[in-house]
């Protein structure tokens, strides 16, 4: 994972610190003119969602893309965030604790950060893959532990509050789901800033040299152990409070929250962003909330279809869909991009008839598996098929392969013509530089 | 005393077979630096092979052939996509496992359902195998035992007494000189790979109707062999067999005792009500902490002897 966070599109710049200004601006309009545009409970819903999971999965790459540290416990923090902001939420309803809700978060924030003081102490003994194995380890033992102690965890049916309560300042009760959208975007745009700005700190960097040469750091006097604890407990802070907000959206928190289930979904969606760029774990949050509210809706084979594009991601993009933009960026800012477009027509067009004839298959597997009781018919966009016709089987099977044959050539094209663009933006480059 | 003698040998069933599986998992580790996460996918596999080929032809060819089929796919997995992402590092390698874990739970789903199937212990196993204190000791734990044990021996003579073992064994410390020296490493690595996938699929033959073949077997026995492997020490064969064999006993152990802390505490003479502080804790019995006892064992080991049982490095 290498550090190409910034450098490479800064020539397209002329002014980085201006342009940075313009996607914080964009960022923050983003979040007050979204539920505006999509005006149905739904999507208000799912963007309350996305925001909450932008926070932790952000949070979850100060870890793996910056730290190097591939966690696969980080649902324990945003986990045990969650059940201290209910319980606080439920105290204030009893009137045990003075505190206004929307402050609520920041509990979970600090329940997050006292849980990480503790068990990150033991898990950043180590680093690298031992480290993947202990927040294994601790991930289960605070997931078996919420079936053990249902006092705390309220057992199956989990702990539930009512957000409506305490103080009403300016008449927001946080009631309706509006009122709430906008505390997560205040939330998601301070936390994302704050996150952004950790990057830019002394330890921030430090944690970036963790991740690359711990040897060398630690020959220069910095004890790699410590970096890697402080930022795992900055990230477990962060984590307990988008777990807060998430039990003020949900108003139940269940133990489902601390689960392995929970954190490998964040690692896949943070991977899946891109964890080599700060914002790859943005687009990885909208991607994570989409799946689970949407694609689960659409289709029964939706976690087939998850691993398998994971599978792909890892292979081929190891640098998740931000990588994949940014390469795209670079090549536009040197006006190369058009030329490309057509390859990239052809590689869409294919893929997409590859991806066709493999879906059918797939969805009709799943008919058969899942709902043969209800007939052998089956809707697959916008087409009536029958699972239990092997002409329906051999066309698919066929477009599939026929798919996957146009799309091989289409990608040789496409190589060819993509390492010729970038031979030629090294050319161009050196020829600036000696300009 | 014959509660001790029968959850030990349980115990050591158990502790066997967890040791079927991490030495798989500890040979593909110290070889090629990487964690197989999709290890106990392998041992799903296992299963669910055996029982369709037990439904067809038996139990004796399934104990054949099912571990050959992952073994098999395991190598291919490792020719055609670990392979790949090997040039990326470590984590890209752990990841691409993690993705091979969500799409072989999802296609064992897909082909033999979501709930538990039927695979039974055959019957020349069933009955016990012998009578102590008048409890039985079923022979299929014993018929485990023996599998184990003789993977165990066969595994350790293969490493030191063939050439093939003594490639690995220099495919492990220098594998840029055993390639200079003209062996295939990349094919030494996928034998590696596939071989550790098989003993997966061995131990999933011989414990999926032990315990229970169903999609979750995965889960409930994934994060117990990483708790073996950095408990023995990483990369340490004979260290996870002797976290294997402790785990396998304590865990045993402990889903059989009936006692707390609670219990403890009233025999010196203290009393003990739900309004006593950290009542929670001590009404818990030792059988309901069973299942967090391997994490608990692992986060002490990891303050007290952070290198593992017989470990060599602080990784």
């Amino acid at each position: 994972m290498s550090a190409v966070l910034n450098s490479s599109v800064q020539p397209a710049l002329s002014n980085p610190s201006r342009g940075r200004l313009w996607v914080w601006s964009l960022f923050a309009l983003v979040i007050v003119v979204a539920p505006l545009i999509f005006t149905s409970s739904l999507s208000h819903t799912i963007l309350s969602q996305m925001g909450i999971a932008i926070i932790v999965c952000l949070s979850y790459n100060m870890l793996l893309g910056q730290g190097g540290m591939l966690s696969f416990g980080h649902a324990v923090y945003s986990g045990l965030g969650a059940f201290i902001a209910i319980h606080v939420l439920n105290a204030v309803t009893e009137g045990r604790v003075a505190l206004p809700v929307s402050l609520i978060p920041l509990a979970g924030g600090l329940a997050g950060l006292a849980t990480a003081l503790i068990l990150g102490w033991v898990t950043t003994k180590k680093s690298a893959t031992t480290f993947a194995m202990i927040t294994l380890g601790v991930g289960e033992l605070v997931w078996a532990m919420s079936l053990m102690f249902p006092e705390f965890f309220g057992g199956e049916g989990g702990i539930s509050g009512n957000r409506v309560t305490g103080p009403k300042p300016l008449g927001i009760t946080f009631g309706p789901q509006i009122q709430l959208y906008y505390l997560i975007g205040i939330y998601t745009f301070v936390c994302t800033g704050l996150m952004f700005a950790f990057t830019r700190t002394p330890l921030g960097r430090m944690l970036n040299a963790v991740r690359d040469n711990p040897e060398r750091v630690e020959f220069v006097g910095y004890d790699t152990q410590k970096v890697r604890f402080l930022a795992f407990v900055i990230a477990a802070f962060f984590a307990g409070i988008s777990g807060g907000l998430a039990a003020l959206n949900f108003e139940i928190v269940t133990s489902e929250v601390v689960s392995g289930y929970r954190s490998g979904a964040y690692l896949l969606f943070t991977f899946l962003g891109g964890a080599t760029f700060f914002f790859g774990p943005i687009i990885g949050a909208v991607l994570m909330v989409l799946a689970f509210v949407l694609l689960s809706e659409f289709t029964k084979a939706w976690l087939l279809y998850l691993g398998l594009v994971f599978l792909f991601m890892v292979m081929f993009a190891p640098g998740g869909f931000a990588s994949l933009i940014m390469m795209n960026v670079r090549v536009a800012a040197f006006g190369r991009l058009k030329p490309l477009l057509v390859n990239y027509m052809a590689l869409l067009f294919t893929g997409l008839v590859a991806f066709v004839g493999a879906a059918a298959m797939i969805e009709m597997l799943y008919h058969l598996q899942l709902d043969a009781a209800l007939g052998s018919n089956l809707h697959f966009m916008g087409l009536k098929l029958d699972a239990a016709a092997p002409t329906n089987w051999g066309v698919a099977m066929l477009v599939m392969l026929l798919g996957i044959g146009m799309f091989e050539i289409a990608r040789r094209r496409f190589a060819a013509k993509w390492g010729d663009t970038q031979q030629a933006i090294e050319i161009d480059l050196k020829r600036r530089e000696a300009v | 005393m014959e509660f001790f003698t029968i959850s030990l040998l349980n115990g050591l069933s158990y502790g066997l077979l967890l040791f079927m599986l991490s030495s798989g998992l500890t040979l593909i580790f110290s070889m090629m630096g990487v964690l197989n996460f999709a290890h106990a996918s392998f041992y799903m596999l296992g299963a669910y092979f055996a029982y369709s080929v037990t439904s067809l032809v038996g139990f004796w060819p399934a104990l054949i052939v099912a571990p050959l089929v992952v073994g098999a796919i395991g190598a291919a997995f490792e020719k055609f996509c670990l392979r790949r992402v090997h040039k990326f590092g470590h984590v890209p390698e752990l990841l691409i496992t993690f993705g091979l874990s969500y799409i072989l739970v999802e296609l064992v789903q897909l082909v033999w359902g979501r709930i538990a199937v039927d695979y039974r212990v055959p019957e020349a196993l069933k009955g016990p195998l012998f009578t102590l204190y008048g409890t039985q000791f079923p022979m299929y734990r014993g018929f485990m035992m023996a599998v184990a044990l003789f993977m165990l021996v066969a595994i350790w003579l293969l490493l030191k007494k063939t050439r093939i073992g003594l490639v690995i064994q220099a495919a492990l410390t220098h594998p840029e000189t055993v390639e200079a020296l003209g062996h295939n490493v990349p094919r030494v690595f996928m034998l590696v790979f596939g071989g550790g996938a098989a003993l997966a699929g061995l131990a999933g033959v011989i414990g999926g109707n032990a315990f229970v073949t169903e999609p979750s077997m995965a889960a409930a026995v994934g994060s117990i062999i990483f708790v073996v492997v950095v408990v023995g020490g990483m990369g340490s064969l004979a260290g996870a067999f002797l976290a294997s064999v402790l785990i396998g006993v304590l865990q045993t152990f402990a889903v059989a005792v009936d006692s707390s802390l609670m219990s403890a505490v009233a025999t010196l003479g203290v009393s003990v009500t739900p309004e006593t502080f950290g009542y929670a804790v001590l009404k818990l019995k030792i059988s309901q902490i069973a299942p967090i006892l391997p994490y608990l064992f692992l986060v002490l080991m990891l303050i007290f002897r952070p290198k593992g049982l017989l470990g060599t490095r602080e990784g």
